[in-house]
């Protein structure tokens, strides 16, 4: 647990991975990157610069991709195939069988998740990755908030053996931890304790939670916020012991509503119990163009939106 | 090889295939499911690359520098199961068992149950990415291993693995060998009415790999083109082998009846009978 000590800059996700990966390639001679010509965008090329034997150019092919990734991961690699998260996650067939169900140690990486890559619209937008991934066995699906957040959760998928779904931004993400984070796998990251309402909010979206807190404040309301990296393994202890202490917990995520953070959630809630849930992301639309404010403020997923919506949830 | 050897290798292998043909069918009577076309169709294929040139220890299934065999067309799994139970893999008993709850021999290729697998395959058009990705880790690692990828040739309809046609020359993989079991047949029909697949040569030739056809029932011609294969020519390698759906027992050799069909106990008496007497074509 933290808060916004640090005076760190803002940063995307998929720059602090990039950064990240390029330090690990240092030190662990296993790890090999590929990329379906998106490398300046996924920021795998900053691994490429440094280790230009151990990257693989697959050009514009995924399912291929996916694949050479398993096959070099049951060669004892530990292999992050890298494209935006709608292009990789929509290789589902090759990732469930090729890289799952073989045991494969393969870190799929998609970045530019969600209606935060703005205005190149629909067709590029990752709103439904969640959903797949987690359906997976074995595969573990982690959603980083921030910088340091995102250095821990790549320091933990490259030593894990097992498969994984790394979900990243293309836009910056103020700093919600400090060097003191600890990232646990199947663990919720309490970024604020509140009475009255819990956000449970991941990625992209939780900076914007955390400062919709002041805006429910000013209202009355005390709201707690929860940071989701981990989407599975899912903390079922820790849903249940908020289940237990907030009447009303609100999923924010820049996902569909349907099958991502909120519906893993969901899943747990209706079996523990305990406080209603009210699912808020993408409301099983399609994305559009637009700036990434703009976006976000359509779908009500800044600060101000956030803050309404929770009210709203709670009657008020 | 010796012609002297070579005759005796030849020999040891039809009668070696003739065992195995006759376990493929035992095994899916017993199961009441599954694909004796396309296993009967690769066998000879799969066992002459066992015998004499996959370098693997069944005792050590996963030493690092061991070659490395797919089988893409996974419902063929029958074919290799065989084999991997005749090289010491596991006991033959278990051959009774496939399809069975509970049995390592699942209905298509799984890692980590049997040992021997070497990527789950099944799901048509992947295991050439997988092989690729073996091919690769072997070139970066400096090892000498091989990969060969049994593909079907229905199978090559599947739009990744011309992704993957397209991506090993760029990686001058000469360690990889691709072979395609090409037995004319798919479970809707002909391939050659389902989806062409034609000029089948000249595509791979044209992608970048170098390609030599054989027919795939002849022990010797596939002995030769594996002596081919693993000369090291700075490009992939695809052996098109022309099959026979269903090779070896006369009412079985048509491209789509016996796809995915069990034989009943008549029909497995006389399909024994006849690969052992040597009746079908």
């Amino acid at each position: 647990m933290s808060t916004t000590a640090t005076p760190a800059k803002p940063k995307a996700s998929r720059l602090a991975f990039g950064e990240k990966l390029a330090e690990l390639g240092a030190t662990d001679n296993n790890i090999v990157v590929l990329d379906a010509d998106l490398a300046k965008s996924t920021m795998s090329d900053l691994f490429a610069k440094k280790f230009p034997e151990r990257f693989f150019e697959m050009g514009i092919a995924e399912q291929n991709l996916v694949g050479v990734a398993a096959g070099l991961a049951l060669s004892g690699k530990t292999a992050f195939c890298c494209s935006f998260a709608c292009f990789v996650a929509g290789r589902f067939e090759t990732i469930k069988i090729s890289v799952a169900y073989s045991g494969a140690n393969v870190k799929v990486v998609g970045t530019h998740a969600g209606v935060g890559i703005g205005p190149d619209g629909y067709s590029q937008m990752g709103l439904e990755d969640l959903a797949l991934m987690r359906t997976l066995p074995t595969m573990e699906v982690f959603q980083p908030s921030d910088e340091i957040e995102t250095r821990a959760v790549v320091e933990y998928m490259a030593k894990s053996k097992a498969p994984g779904y790394l979900r990243l931004t293309r836009q910056n993400l103020k700093p919600m931890h400090d060097a003191n984070y600890t990232f646990v796998p199947g663990k919720l990251d309490v970024l604020r304790e509140g009475k009255d309402v819990a956000i449970f909010a991941t990625g992209g979206a939780t900076q914007n939670a955390f400062d919709a807190v002041a805006l429910l404040s000013a209202a009355g309301i005390d709201a707690a916020v929860v940071n989701v990296p981990s989407i599975k393994p899912m903390d079922r202890e820790g849903v249940h012991a908020w289940a237990k202490k907030v009447p009303l917990i609100v999923s924010v995520e820049d996902h569909n509503v349907l099958g991502g953070m909120g519906g893993a959630v969901a899943e747990v809630l209706a079996e523990v119990g305990g406080a209603r849930l009210h699912r808020h992301g993408i409301h099983d639309v399609f994305g559009e163009s637009g700036s990434p404010e703009a976006l976000y403020k359509k779908f009500k997923l800044d600060p101000e939106g956030i803050a309404e919506v929770v009210k709203q949830a709670l009657g008020k | 090889m010796a012609n002297s050897q070579r005759e005796q290798a030849v020999a040891a292998l039809q009668t070696l295939c003739i065992e195995y043909r006759v376990q493929i069918i035992e095994m899916l009577h017993k199961a009441g499911s599954g694909h004796p076309g396309g296993s009967l169709s690769a066998i000879d294929l799969i066992a002459a690359l066992y015998e004499h040139h996959l370098r693997h220890d069944p005792k050590e299934p996963y030493a690092a520098g061991r070659d490395r065999f797919v089988l893409s067309k996974g419902h063929g799994v029958p074919a290799l199961y065989a084999v991997l139970a005749h090289r010491g893999y596991f006991e033959k008993s278990l051959l009774g068992t496939l399809r069975e709850l509970g049995s390592p021999l699942q209905g298509h290729p799984v890692t980590n149950t049997a040992p021997g697998i070497e990527a789950c395959t099944g799901s048509l058009g992947q295991g050439l990415s997988i092989a690729h990705g073996m091919a690769l880790a072997a070139q970066l690692d400096r090892r000498d291993y091989l990969t060969f990828c049994l593909m079907g040739d229905g199978e090559i309809q599947e739009g990744q693995v011309w992704e993957a046609a397209m991506s090993a020359p760029k990686f001058k993989l000469d360690n990889l060998v691709a072979i395609v079991d090409y037995n004319k047949g798919q479970i809707d029909g002909p391939v050659s009415e389902v989806m062409p697949i034609e000029p089948l040569g000249d595509k791979w030739r044209a992608f970048g790999w170098l390609v030599k056809q054989i027919d795939g029932h002849d022990h010797n011609a596939i002995l030769d083109a594996y002596e081919w294969a693993k000369k090291r020519e700075r490009a992939p390698k695809l052996i098109i082998a022309d099959t026979v759906k269903g090779k070896g027992v006369s009412f079985m050799e048509h491209p789509t009846k016996w796809h995915g069909a069990a034989p009943n106990a008549e029909q497995t008496a006389q399909a024994i009978a006849e690969i052992r007497g040597g009746k079908a074509s």
